[in-house]
């Protein structure tokens, strides 16, 4: 599995919704400690929603399409600033692209790239400032860097530097939402935004990785 | 353990908004599709006044929709913004072709979902702006104005321009008097215990028992300063002081005096509260113009208060003096 097709990306983003899902107790505790506690929620009922969109594509030809729509069933449901935020990180690479029936490495990386830019446009967060930022970008950087290595190396790379740039939104202080507020006294716990997005990637890698062994590939 | 009067923790806002129009079908309809709400007889020819944000602070939304004060509130979760669908939903359904103003308080997701829904009626030929509300001083500094959170000031504010856009104002108008009368605007609160969020069994902070805490935010955000418990004259002493030194208002000006309660507060401790508060503004040369009491914004069931002064020009006054009526909200005219 060196490409994704449009049934694996159907499934690999049903399965990311499945572990955000099964992860809203998580974040719920996470966002807890620095936010009102509902990131969880919204991000479940965001991905429920998502899921239902993508269950009815089974004609859909575009995997662009697929990204497209599960965002915007996610910013069309979820409120709040995580639903703009996460319907991007979905909507925001897809948008303007020519359809494609299956993505390359380096295209889905340019797809998460091209949504990066997005997010950051609109919610103007930068790198430190204890947002999905801190996770997403060092993640689109890594899979940029090892595209070239393949599907499933790509998606590890990724996974890895998000799961460090969770870690690194401990050192912070939060410039927006609720936890800004909190000034110093939100260093040392991990953002729960940044959170979702290392659950999401390291979901398309366990996808990958489960059927890339069940290919031999 | 919180004993809050509910059924699923999930269905809270769906069947609060299903008694709500249950209750005042003479005012209210749902807006179609939505978990919104609108007048019942809605008005033609007019800028529509949509105001909005996350629920948990009735009445603040949806009992601010009335004659002279809003025409929709689109309602998002507990303390969540509406999505980006549901506000669009709600600007087509009151809008009437002379454009959607939109009043909410200042906070990410509110900015995010707002402006979004904003850039998505635009493209469809609707024109629209907004005046976001940011009356907190204790939530960022005076250079950092837009950082400021909004909370009971919303109250004023949609009372302005609820009259300024029933009086048939352009949408630049509108939104020229509505700035003016949320940059003429403070506000500072005190928490004296937390809300619950339905369906959470933990507060949204704690607080001692004997303890309180000035700036506490409408969602618990944490505020400037923890303290003991004071008497009522001290504590208002305190906030005064605070309110004041933002400057906005001197001697010689005219003002309005909101003192709104948090959740579950008394009109008994209110009433000594703004007992005090004239007492200082009299003391200070300041002529109150009107002033009301009342828990229009609250979080849940938070304990504590706010003071909001918004000071009068001529043109405010024109505004503020125009009649409005909600069940929750009403001014005669004068």
């Amino acid at each position: 599995m060196n490409t994704l097709n449009i049934t694996h990306a159907k499934d690999m983003l049903t399965y990311a919704a499945d572990q955000i899902i099964d992860s809203l107790p998580l974040l719920t505790e996470i966002d807890s400690k620095t936010g009102d506690g509902d990131h969880g929620i919204g991000m479940a009922g965001g991905m429920k929603k998502a899921k239902e969109k993508l269950a009815g594509m089974e004609d859909c030809t575009d995997v662009y399409k697929l990204f497209a729509e599960a965002g915007k069933a996610m910013l069309m449901s979820m409120g709040g600033a995580s639903g703009v935020i996460f319907g991007t990180m979905y909507m925001g690479g897809a948008k303007g692209k020519e359809p494609k029936a299956e993505l390359t490495p380096a295209e889905l990386a340019a797809l998460l790239r091209d949504s990066l830019e997005a997010i950051k446009t609109r919610g103007k967060a930068s790198v430190g400032d204890k947002t999905m930022v801190d996770a997403l970008e060092p993640a689109v950087e890594a899979m940029e860097a090892n595209a070239a290595q393949g599907l499933l190396p790509m998606l590890e790379a990724g996974e890895k530097a998000a799961a460090w740039g969770v870690e690194q939104t401990k050192a912070f202080q939060a410039k927006f939402g609720r936890a800004k507020s909190l000034m110093e006294r939100a260093i040392g716990h991990q953002d729960a935004g940044a959170t979702s997005v290392w659950i999401i990637i390291r979901s398309m890698r366990e996808y990958v990785a489960e059927h890339a062994v069940e290919k031999g590939v | 353990m919180s004993k809050k009067i509910i059924n699923n923790a999930e269905d809270v806002c769906a069947e609060m908004m299903e008694g709500f129009l249950a209750a005042y079908p003479r005012y209210y309809k749902r807006v179609p599709d939505t978990n919104s709400l609108m007048r019942a007889n809605p008005r033609q020819d007019k800028v529509a006044l949509v105001i909005g944000g996350g629920s948990g602070h009735e009445p603040m939304f949806s009992g601010f929709v009335g004659d002279g004060l809003g025409d929709a509130a689109a309602c998002g979760n507990i303390f969540a913004s509406p999505d980006p669908g549901t506000i669009m939903a709600v600007a087509e359904a009151v809008h009437s072709g002379k454009g959607v103003l939109f009043v909410y308080g200042c906070y990410a997701g509110d900015n995010l979902n707002f402006d979004m829904a904003e850039e998505m009626l635009q493209d469809t030929g609707v024109e629209t702006a907004h005046v976001r509300v940011w009356d907190d001083c204790a939530s960022a500094p005076a250079d950092r104005m837009e950082d400021r959170r909004g909370i009971a000031g919303d109250t004023f504010v949609v009372k302005i321009a609820g009259a300024a856009c029933d009086a048939g104002l352009s949408l630049s108008e509108v939104v020229r008097v509505t700035e003016k009368a949320r940059d003429n605007l403070r506000t500072i609160g005190v928490a004296t215990s937390p809300g619950m969020i339905p369906g959470l069994d933990k507060p949204t902070f704690e607080l001692a028992d004997d303890e309180m805490e000035y700036g506490m935010g409408i969602h618990g955000e944490p505020g400037i300063e923890r303290t003991k418990m004071k008497p009522a004259d001290a504590l208002v002493e305190d906030l005064y002081r605070n309110i004041m030194a933002e400057g906005h208002v001197s001697q010689g000006d005219e003002v309005c005096v909101l003192v709104n309660g948090l959740g579950s507060i008394t009109v008994l401790e209110m009433s000594i509260v703004y007992r005090k508060v004239a007492a200082l503004l009299e003391r200070d040369g300041i002529t109150v113009y009107d002033a009301d009491i009342g828990s229009y914004c609250t979080c849940q069931e938070m304990g504590g208060f706010s003071i909001s002064l918004m000071k009068l020009d001529q043109e405010l006054k024109g505004y503020y003096d125009t009649p409005c009526y909600s069940p929750f909200f009403a001014k005669e005219g004068r």
